[in-house]
């Protein structure tokens, strides 16, 4: 039997050596942490998965249209004691239940100062006004036109598949109204918008 | 050896010399004492984290919010999980290793016995910053104990608390490991080969490599985390070209084996236990290290199936769940030795050997629902929702929570050298393993059923079981008091244990006498 004081120099010093390795150890695997995020990135690369950058060609393709019928939609201009132009791009035109469609209205102010109208849609038949949804439209707030100025305005809008199958034309009408007091309103908001009013 | 004042110059008899009172413990260089402090943190722990799991069941007692606030809400759950997992059940096992492996190889002491001293220390540090970052402005970390970003790179400096702690904790269970590992190699007795070493020492010996393979990686994550949050790194941070998802795979490359960090001592605790009770030597030596060390490399090879639910590639997905399925081959080998060890033996039924069945059964049943978590299909139905959690808390509680009990009724004569009250154990097992059920088994039907998991409030639905899985948790939590009353009884008195108090027990730790003394085997035992 070897005395405890030779016995322990050699296991220290084995002990020591599988000291220094185990370490040695935990800091690879420290660093083998940090491996993994370029190693992460180059698999993604490689795999082509998950990458942010890559640009995506293909346009939402919209399964909800019924191609099987066709809406004729009319579009319509009035204007109420306004000193405007206002009349559609387009005056009417065949459309698919389902099927997103952009126009565009075209307004001019005839006045020598800025004027502030809002426009109000109404729809013929007045059935049909559930069944159209519209996703951006001018009328969704007021229009301040300077003095001369021209604009076109979009309207985007789906004709709801849901329409019932006896209504063949919708009428989209649009009435501009002026908004009392509101164009100096503006004015004074832009020309004080620097002392942030 | 010793450098402490007046004992440096006297080796031989530094018995005499000790420092008595709170600085022989903070001074200690010995397994046993250590031992013993490392159980009785992890138990202080453990009620620490019950008492947040009760705050949790307490709030989900009834729908609607009324004992605390979503956040407060959150930031229960994430320190009840970050206490169990780091404070109690690691550091439990870690003592056990402590008092146990020098005992069971022959051995003086651990390889590094003042590493030993400095791994222990370190843990209060770490408690201490993870409870106070409760009462810092902002509140604890509330991300969840997976410390997921984009959350954890937004929190208050409780998050920070909570990085540093996890750092301690890291570097604490890897120079334990590193102790253990050494120890196991070098200091075995004469004669003892390693396919001779007790399973306990097997099962800690594999648990221990794993420590120091993937613990460094959890390092590395959440000090990628401190640096997005505040050296301008980004990491994780998408802003900055980071990738969120690529922390949670750092995480989980971390987090698969730490669950068997966690499950592994406790296999060997209970192949401790169930050849003594069963006077049996324990069936299929050999196919148990094999089976254990397959187990732990396959731990390395799965991690993603926590997180079906990323958008990962279908091939992804399929890997991960084949190679998931394939650990319930070395982990059904298990099983069926521990029956098989039981099989025509002559079995008793004292505290330890309940603890150890009810670990069986009901470490099989959470094995079963892992399974079925673990086909991608129904993840993605199940992901975060109280299917999960009641799936690892019979794997947590019922297998390491059991098993550490086991073992702590298997060596209590040992470590005190009395036996511990036999009625008040059998009292304990019985009120845990029913209001455990009670707890954990309905959380089964409201998983299923959609109740997701870390959120403060549920539909009306859910009422009835939330109801009795906190009258159960509530049980639950008062009966692991009377374990306390336990261990308190058996260090003041009782019965004399001798030196092998059960008569089917194996091993050289029932060689020395009961209590162990101070100093055991420093002239190595020959072994047969």
């Amino acid at each position: 039997m070897t005395s405890p004081e030779q016995g322990g120099t050699v296991s220290d010093r084995r002990n020591r050596s599988t000291l220094v390795r185990l370490i040695v150890s935990a800091f690879l695997m420290f660093g083998f942490g940090y491996a993994l995020v370029p190693f992460y990135e180059k698999l993604c690369q490689v795999l082509d998965v998950n990458n942010l950058n890559k640009q995506d060609n293909s346009l939402p393709l919209n399964t909800q249209v019924d191609r099987s019928r066709s809406v004729t939609v009319e579009f319509d201009a009035n204007l109420h004691k306004l000193p405007w132009n206002f009349k559609p791009v387009t005056g009417s035109m065949v459309v698919h239940p389902g099927e997103v469609v952009t126009i565009e209205y075209e307004v001019s102010n005839t006045r020598q100062s800025a004027v502030t109208g809002q426009a109000i849609p109404s729809y013929t038949p007045s059935a049909a006004m559930q069944y159209f949804q519209k996703m951006e439209c001018f009328c969704f707030k007021q229009q301040t036109l300077a003095a001369g100025e021209v604009r076109r305005m979009p309207v985007a809008f789906l004709v709801s598949s849901s329409l019932p199958k006896d209504i063949n034309t919708i009428t989209l009408s649009y009435t501009f109204f002026e908004v009392p007091g509101a164009t100096a309103e503006a004015a004074g908001r832009d020309g004080s918008a620097g002392t942030g009013g | 050896m010793a450098a402490i004042p007046g004992g440096a110059d006297h080796a031989h008899d530094h018995d005499h010399h000790q420092p008595t009172g709170i600085m022989r413990w903070v001074t200690t260089t010995n397994h046993k004492d250590i031992g013993s402090m490392y159980l009785w943190f992890s138990f202080a722990m453990f009620l620490v984290g019950g008492v947040m799991a009760l705050v949790i069941r307490a709030e989900l007692f009834e729908p609607g919010l009324q004992v605390v606030d979503p956040d407060r809400f959150n930031q229960m759950t994430t320190l009840h999980g970050l206490i169990m997992v780091f404070g109690a059940i690691m550091p439990a096992f870690v003592g056990f290793a402590n008092w146990m492996i020098p005992l069971m190889i022959g051995a003086s002491d651990m390889a590094f016995a003042r590493m030993n001293n400095w791994s222990f220390w370190l843990l209060p540090p770490a408690a201490i910053l993870l409870t106070s970052s409760l009462l810092v402005p902002g509140g604890a970390a509330a991300s969840g104990w997976t410390l997921y970003p984009p959350l954890t790179v937004q929190m208050g400096i409780g998050m920070d608390m909570a990085i540093f702690a996890v750092h301690i904790l890291g570097i604490s269970s890897i120079m334990g490991s590193i102790n253990i590992v050494t120890t196991l190699l070098n200091m075995r007795a004469p004669g003892m080969t390693l396919m001779k070493m007790p399973l306990f020492c097997w099962t800690w010996l594999i648990t221990a490599y794993l420590v120091i393979a993937v613990m460094p990686v959890l390092a590395g994550a959440v000090t990628m985390i401190l640096t997005d949050r505040h050296f301008g790194t980004s990491f994780f941070n998408a802003a900055g070209g980071g990738d969120p998802v690529l922390y949670q795979h750092i995480f989980w490359f971390f987090g698969h084996p730490e669950v068997y960090i966690i499950a592994i001592p406790a296999f060997g605790v209970v192949s401790q236990v169930i050849p003594a009770f069963s006077r049996k030597p324990l069936f299929g030596y050999a196919s148990m290290v094999y089976a254990t060390s397959s187990i732990a490399i396959l731990s390395f090879i799965v991690w993603a199936h926590h997180m079906y639910t990323v958008g990962m590639p279908v091939a992804g997905q399929l890997y991960f769940m084949f190679a998931t399925m394939l650990i319930a081959i070395p982990t059904g080998v298990k099983v069926f030795n521990w029956v098989a060890t039981m099989w025509r033996g002559s079995l008793s039924f004292e505290t330890p050997m309940l603890f150890s069945i009810g670990f069986l059964f009901l470490f099989t049943l959470g094995g079963f629902s892992g399974l079925v978590l673990s086909m991608t299909a129904v993840d993605i139905q199940l992901h975060d929702s109280y299917y999960v959690v009641a799936h690892f808390h019979y794997v947590m509680v019922a297998g390491a929570l059991f098993s550490a009990y086991a073992g702590a009724y298997y060596w209590l004569p040992k470590w005190t050298g009395h036996m511990y009250d036999e009625k008040l154990g059998k009292l304990h097992f019985w009120l845990s393993i029913v209001f455990f059920n009670m707890t954990f088994f309905v959380q089964h039907f409201l998983g299923l059923a959609g109740m997701p998991r870390r959120i403060p409030d549920y539909s009306l639905q859910f009422a009835e079981f939330n109801m009795i899985s906190s009258i159960g948790a509530f049980g639950f939590g008062l009966s692991q008091l009377v374990f306390l009353v336990v261990v308190l009884k058996c260090i003041k008195g009782g019965e004399k244990a001798s030196a092998k108090p059960w008569d089917g027990a194996e091993g050289l730790e029932w060689t020395v006498p009961s209590p162990a003394p101070h100093h055991t085997f420093e002239t190595p035992p020959v072994f047969k």
